[in-house]
């Protein structure tokens, strides 16, 4: 029955998506077009009033050098640049005048803000392609904060839980957040590791848990407008490529011979099924981790634009009565995106299991083929 | 150009990657060592000691219910036991009776014969002093009336007739 309404939802969560990001790359399309004329004919004033959808989704989705509060308030984010010339640290306040509009910062470099990152700029104001490549920025963004804030929110809870268990004994009933966190460890144990890995699965544990608390804290962030939360974390590409790195890693390491076996020499198969076979898993080996980066970020990032798509429609229809559908429907997403962000750190932490489980598992039907 | 063209969205920042890597890291290391390690060590004891305790349960259910079968074996004993001793108990005291009327009965048997004895006796003995007696009165008189009658020969003889008829006492 559950399951029914869950599938019903998500059907309904997906075609809806669809809409809307139809609609949306309609609207990129269009605003592209709007800009490319308005750099053209100059016409500053036009643009200002046309808004800009795309833009505003694209801004509240990106990373970004400071953290917008409300209005004309935000927090500056410290810049950390290493280049040829060494490492240097600076405020993002820097890179903005009053407006908020960016400016060039003379730093060892001419920096100067372009869409949201940092390039050198000549003193002509024109961007240096060459330079910029030598730069690597190691800010602390505004993503960046939003992951110390999670582990920081992740070390307080877990530390705290885990010294109840020592305080309380092991004989003891769980109380208050242990209780509420045991069972959703529980979860990962039982639904995810046992059943994915195997015997084999006390050992993993560790990396299963951290992954999942990790995803879902920064899923249940994004999710909340307002100051610790509101940063696309889980949606950036960057951050579920790292953790699909590790998940890379960790299998490949694992991997045992029968798993390096069933790639390059498939058993049972006939020798030119096995030369065929071979590169398909070979390239299996790398689409596992990039699904794993592309689902979580895809998912994430498609919720933020939807729920975005829906307030923009109050200012697309310029009238307050907009609101009227575009809330409830914001309302709803929203509460679709609480069950999107279980539900995709769950997937996340599940595959990850089961590639670990696929890359450890023993084969032993194999000896009954020899 | 081609790769400038691509959606910023899914270009990875090299910062992002560095501070993901550090948080990743750093979380794994910390919450393994000082969280999941104490938590899931804390949950796999509880659960060892729960599992215990059932089957120590279910081992203490089974050991009642032995104990139990074994109660009302000892009590089946012990009412057979209560039972033969209680009939023992009657034929000894049923024995008892039969020996106490039995010996009351030959004491009684014996009195009454020592009774009638010495009234045997004494009825003799007192038949002999009767006789004694009445010999001695019968001599007395005899004397007398011998003295008196020798003189007259017919009423000697009639007397004589007279007593010997008269006599047929034992």
């Amino acid at each position: 029955m559950l399951l029914r309404q869950v599938k019903l939802l998500l059907i309904t969560a997906f075609s809806l998506s669809a809409i809307f990001f139809s609609t949306a790359s309609n609207a990129q399309d269009t605003a592209k077009n709007q800009t490319t004329e308005a750099s053209t004919e100059l016409a500053e004033k036009k643009d200002a009033e046309e808004f800009d959808v795309t833009g505003t989704i694209l801004e509240h989705i990106k990373d970004d050098h400071s953290w917008h509060l409300w209005g004309h308030t935000s927090i500056a984010l410290p810049v950390i640049l290493y280049s040829d010339k060494g490492l240097e640290v600076f405020s993002s306040k820097n890179l903005v005048n009053e407006h908020h509009e960016p400016v060039a910062f003379a730093g060892k470099y001419n920096y100067k803000l372009e869409e949201g990152k940092i390039k050198v700029v000549t003193a002509a104001g024109t961007i240096d392609e060459e330079a910029s490549k030598k730069v690597w920025d190691f800010s602390i963004t505004k993503n960046v904060t939003s992951l110390l804030i999670t582990v920081f929110i992740l070390l307080i809870v877990f530390l705290s839980v885990a010294s109840k268990y020592k305080k309380r004994g092991v004989t003891s009933a769980p109380k208050g957040l242990q209780s509420f966190m045991e069972p959703i460890i529980l979860f990962v144990r039982d639904e995810v590791a046992k059943p994915n890995i195997g015997a084999k699965y006390a050992r993993y544990m560790p990396f299963l848990l951290t992954i999942f608390f990790l995803v879902l804290t920064n899923n249940f962030l994004g999710l909340i407008p307002l100051f610790p939360g509101g940063a696309n974390v889980s949606g950036n590409i960057a951050f579920t490529m790292t953790l699909a790195v590790f998940v890379f890693i960790l299998v490949n390491l694992k991997g045992n011979k029968s798993y390096w076996q069933h790639i390059f020499w498939m058993p049972g198969m006939h020798w030119s099924m096995k030369l065929f076979l071979a590169p398909i898993e070979l390239i299996g080996v790398f689409t596992k981790p990039i699904s794993l980066m592309i689902r979580l970020f895809a998912n994430i990032t498609a919720g933020h634009i939807l729920v975005l798509s829906l307030i923009c429609l109050i200012f697309i229809f310029k009238t307050v009565f907009a609101s009227a559908i575009a809330v409830p429907f914001a309302v709803f997403i929203s509460l679709i995106e609480l069950l999107v962000a279980f539900l995709q750190a769950y997937i996340f932490t599940m595959l990850s299991a089961m590639y670990i489980g696929m890359a450890t598992e023993e084969h032993h039907h194999e000896e009954a083929h020899h | 150009m081609f790769f400038l063209d691509i959606n910023p969205l899914v270009l990875p920042d090299v910062g992002l990657v560095f501070w993901s890597t550090v948080a990743f890291v750093v979380l794994l290391f910390v919450l393994g060592k000082f969280a999941w390690k104490p938590i899931m060590k804390a949950i796999d004891e509880r659960e060892q000691g729960i599992e215990d305790a059932l089957s120590k349960a279910e081992k203490m259910k089974a050991e009642i219910t032995q104990m139990a079968s074994e109660n009302e074996a000892l009590l089946q004993k012990a009412r057979e036991e209560r039972a033969t001793m209680v009939k023992e108990a009657k034929e000894t005291a049923d024995k008892m009776v039969a020996e106490a009327k039995d010996k009351a009965k030959g004491e009684y048997d014996r009195i009454v014969a020592d009774a009638q004895a010495a009234i045997t006796q004494q009825k003799n003995a007192a038949l002999t002093e009767v006789k004694n007696q009445v010999g001695a009165l019968v001599i007395e008189v005899s004397e007398k009336i011998l003295r008196r009658e020798l003189s007259n020969k017919t009423e000697q003889e009639s007397y004589i007739k007279e007593l010997a008829s008269g006599v047929t006492l034992n």
